[in-house]
């Protein structure tokens, strides 16, 4: 039987299957998307009711608020795709900023290798998450979770109820988050570099699809061969790196620190990372995603307070959009399983 | 097709797991440029046999020779990076990534800096579905394709990596009837450019339309390998079925009372159609069909797990709305299950609380569970059914699988029903407590229970069942009297040879 005579009844379906996948397709990109089309509505209702929003100002004070958020969001996104999670992130950054300043304040280290140590100490953290997970084989949700108790512990430890204030610090370490860049406060455009590497390597690494690979299927990921729980060390490895470079800019930017700097942080990175439409049973996502994510929730939050509504109002109004953008996932990928299937059936 | 050294080569293969002999000494070849069907009854050791060639199982005793060489496969990339390549019934791919990332994950092009080459990537994946003649976009997630689709994934994949043996379990098992068209000319395709080819299926019609040659595996071992020509469906069905004891059943005369269960018309679209029957009080009624004709499917149906798209279902003359479960179990019908340890057991829990779970609510006084009670119930029906354990408060997970299977029957038989849906009640249980299972099944129905047995064994349908009704794609395509019972009569059937 000749190639030709199979492929005409099977080209009757074609059209159909074809505009079904490029549906698809656009659906995935359709969350990025939605992304911006939300910001540009919350911009133009808040500027319509209060002024004072739409400035240059406002939106580099919601961009540097973000920044920190967005740096460990990329290193999160990179735990996620491969179906694990870091709870521990807060700690960690809270953890680093205070070790940071301690080291500064009592002059131990000079500036830029107290620096190093913080991203060292974030490495090391990070390290720890991943061995407990991948040699220890305890769900991650449960690892950092422990790991999160224990390092926001150990700031306590350290810090014994002192705290690092402003006058403590060197003025070249508090320099870093009031510099700029090209123009461009230092701290957006680390976040947008470290961002813009990310989604690089992610896109264009073999390891960067490995992780996806993890991710979306882990029976089949050992099938093929692809060194598994490596790479979830690795992903920890980095998040906690990345975790580390936030907590040291965390110091810089608020030169005060206390032990509980940064707690809760971690909520707020997963709260971007599944706004952003990376899937928190991993395999699908970007890094792009996950900082406009960040910027989403930054943006309203900065809004609602500008525009005088109680704390009651913005955590509400954040776990809406959390609902609202997870919800709408959902119902997208239900709803072309089902047509799928459908059609799949004889 | 001309013969020279066999590709691949299983020489006196066994492989055992547990009691179980899965493969008994089998020896088949497989030479470049032919499709060989392996065929068998379900249990006859094929899926054993696959994956011992895609380096899953090593065998206990024989070996596999490649181009003559011995060779031993330490796992699944071992398979193919010798360029052995299997696809499962079930595609295992990346549903997030894209269709050609899936078919090069291994190897994917990278251009400076080793950077993965999205546009090569995308021209080397299209040129390969190009030559299987395909039109598939590659730059799409496989999550949206249809099974088909994914196999053809799959076989790219394979391809990619220049694989000479193609291994396909049950590839037809999922697909419409064009689809099935398109993968046979691939296959043929591929045959041509010298693939072996194996393909594991147990539909007559396709393996004669498809094989050049024929292995018959029955109980693990091989019966047979010859050319289609050599053969006829009919006595490849009997070399598939064989001859074999029936001491194993020891059905008892059951008096035969009113209508317990009748089922007219039942459809639930896409699975089965129009099927109709009915059991009384103390009859068994065999379902016989291949893995996927619609037998499990009409009992989660009837048990309310599933919805029928049509059809009425009466239970003791009236007409029954089944909606979950718990309408099922109302109604008086119950299901031991397929998987045992998936929804028979709760492995965790003790004998005593797995019969009780059911009926959880009538053993408790105001919110607590009497226990005095749920032992005592327990412990007279582990005697009635001959459980083997220490005591009824042991953990039903340390049970060995017959004495589970009859908890799981003990269970259901707490709650007095009417009708017992049975699947597979034997699959896994060694020679032993099979017969014991039998005889209870036996019993249950002297007792006036109406019983339905799903079996994938035909000796255990003829040894039990007072009537079978054998399914093909879904529809019922003979119905049987215990005298009319042959092995090779219902095989005919179910694989869409019925003589009517």
């Amino acid at each position: 039987m000749s190639v030709r005579a199979v492929e005409a009844p099977a080209s009757s379906n074609l059209a159909g299957r074809i505009g079904l996948e490029r549906t698809l397709a656009l659906a995935a990109r359709l969350r990025e998307l939605g992304i911006l089309l939300a910001l540009a509505v919350i911009v133009l209702v808040v500027t319509i009711q209060t002024p004072l929003f739409f400035t240059v100002a406002n939106f580099e004070e919601i961009l540097i608020s973000v920044a920190l958020i967005a740096i460990v969001a990329v290193g999160q996104t990179a735990v996620v795709l491969t179906r694990n999670v870091d709870l521990s992130v807060g700690s960690v950054v809270g953890l680093v900023a205070f070790v940071t300043g301690d080291l500064l304040k009592e002059h131990t280290l000079g500036v830029l290798a107290a620096i190093l140590a913080g991203c060292v100490l974030g490495l090391g953290l990070g390290a720890l998450n991943g061995l407990i997970i991948t040699v220890g084989r305890v769900p991650a949700i449960v690892a950092t979770l422990g790991t999160l108790n224990i390092y926001r512990g150990l700031a306590f430890l350290i810090a014994g109820g002192k705290q690092v204030s402003l006058i403590d610090l060197p003025k070249s370490y508090l320099d870093i988050a009031s510099s700029s860049i090209l123009g461009v406060p230092t701290l957006i455009f680390s976040a947008v570099v470290i961002a813009a590497i990310a989604a690089y390597l992610l896109r264009y690494s073999g390891t960067g699809r490995q992780l996806y690979a993890i991710g979306s299927n882990p029976a089949a990921a050992g099938v093929v061969g692809i060194p598994s729980q490596r790479l979830v060390f690795g992903a920890f490895v980095l998040c906690g790196v990345l975790a580390g470079v936030a907590g040291v800019l965390w110091g810089s930017r608020f030169g005060t620190v206390n032990a509980s700097a940064a707690s809760g942080l971690e909520l707020q990175v997963i709260a971007a990372v599944v706004v952003g439409g990376v899937n928190i049973f991993g395999g699908s996502g970007t890094v792009v995603g996950a900082v406009l994510g960040a910027i989403l929730l930054g943006t309203i939050q900065n809004a609602l307070t500008i525009s005088h509504l109680s704390q009651f109002w913005l955590q509400a109004i954040d776990g809406a959009v959390i609902l609202l953008a997870v919800g709408t996932d959902a119902a997208i990928r239900n709803y072309f399983q089902r047509i799928l299937t459908r059609t799949g059936r004889r | 097709m001309t013969q020279s050294t066999p590709i691949l080569e299983l020489v006196g293969v066994s492989k055992r797991f547990g009691a179980v002999e899965a493969l008994k000494d089998v020896s088949i070849a497989l030479e470049a440029g032919e499709v060989h069907a392996l065929v068998g009854e379900n249990g006859a050791g094929k899926s054993t046999l696959v994956r011992i060639l895609a380096g899953v199982h090593r065998p206990d005793a024989g070996s596999l020779r490649l181009d003559g060489q011995e060779l031993v496969l330490r796992g699944p990339a071992s398979a193919r990076d010798h360029g052995i390549a299997v696809i499962h019934q079930h595609p295992n791919l990346f549903p997030d990534l894209e269709v050609a990332e899936n078919v090069f994950i291994r190897h994917l092009p990278r251009g400076r800096l080793g950077a993965v080459d999205w546009r090569e990537l995308h021209r080397r994946a299209e040129k390969l579905f190009a030559s299987l003649g395909v039109a598939q976009k590659v730059n799409v997630p496989v999550r949206g394709l249809s099974v088909a689709d994914q196999q053809l994934v799959e076989i790219a994949k394979a391809l990619s990596v220049e694989a000479r043996v193609l291994v396909m379990d049950e590839p037809t098992a999922a697909l419409s009837t064009h689809e099935v068209e398109r993968l046979f000319a691939i296959t043929r395709q591929l045959r041509d450019r010298g693939v072996a080819v194996l393909f594991v299926d147990h539909r007559m019609d396709e393996v004669f339309e498809i094989a050049d040659r024929v292995s018959v595996l029955r109980d693990g071992s091989h019966v047979i390998t010859a050319t289609v020509s050599e053969l006829t469906p009919e006595e490849t069905i009997r070399h598939m079925v064989g001859r074999r004891v029936e001491s194993l059943y020891p059905k008892e005369e059951a008096s035969v009372g009113e209508i317990a269960l009748e089922v007219r018309g039942l459809t639930r679209k896409g699975v089965f159609n129009d099927v109709s029957f009915t059991v009384r009080r103390g009859e068994i009624v065999g379902l016989s069909g291949l893995v996927g004709a619609g037998r499990s499917e009409i009992a989660r149906v009837l048990f309310g797990i599933d919805r029928a798209d049509a059809g009425e279902v009466s239970v003791l003359g009236k007409q029954a709305v089944i909606d979950s479960p718990a309408d099922a179990m109302r109604l008086g019908i119950v299901y031991v299950p397929e998987d045992r340890h998936e929804h028979g057991l709760v492995l965790d829990f003790s004998i005593a609380a797995n019969i009780s779970l059911p009926i959880v609510r009538r053993l408790s006084r105001l919110l607590v569970m009497d226990r005095g009670r749920e032992r005592d119930l327990a412990t007279d029906y582990s005697k009635q059914l001959q459980v083997r354990s220490t005591s009824v408060s042991q953990r039903a997970s340390g049970l060995s699988g017959g004495n589970q299977q009859k908890v799981v029957i003990a269970k259901w038989l707490a709650t007095k029903p009417t009708v017992l849906l049975l699947d597979e009640p034997t699959q896994g249980v060694d020679i032993g407590a099979k017969a014991e299972v039998h005889r209870i099944i036996s019993q249950l129905a002297v007792q006036g229970l109406a019983i339905v047995l799903i079996s994938s064994e035909l000796p255990e349908l003829m040894g039990m069942a007072d009537r079978v009704l054998v399914l093909h794609e879904g529809r019922v395509a003979a119905a049987f009297g215990r005298d009319e019972l042959s092995q090779e009569r219902i095989m005919a059937a179910a694989t869409g040879h019925a003589e009517t």
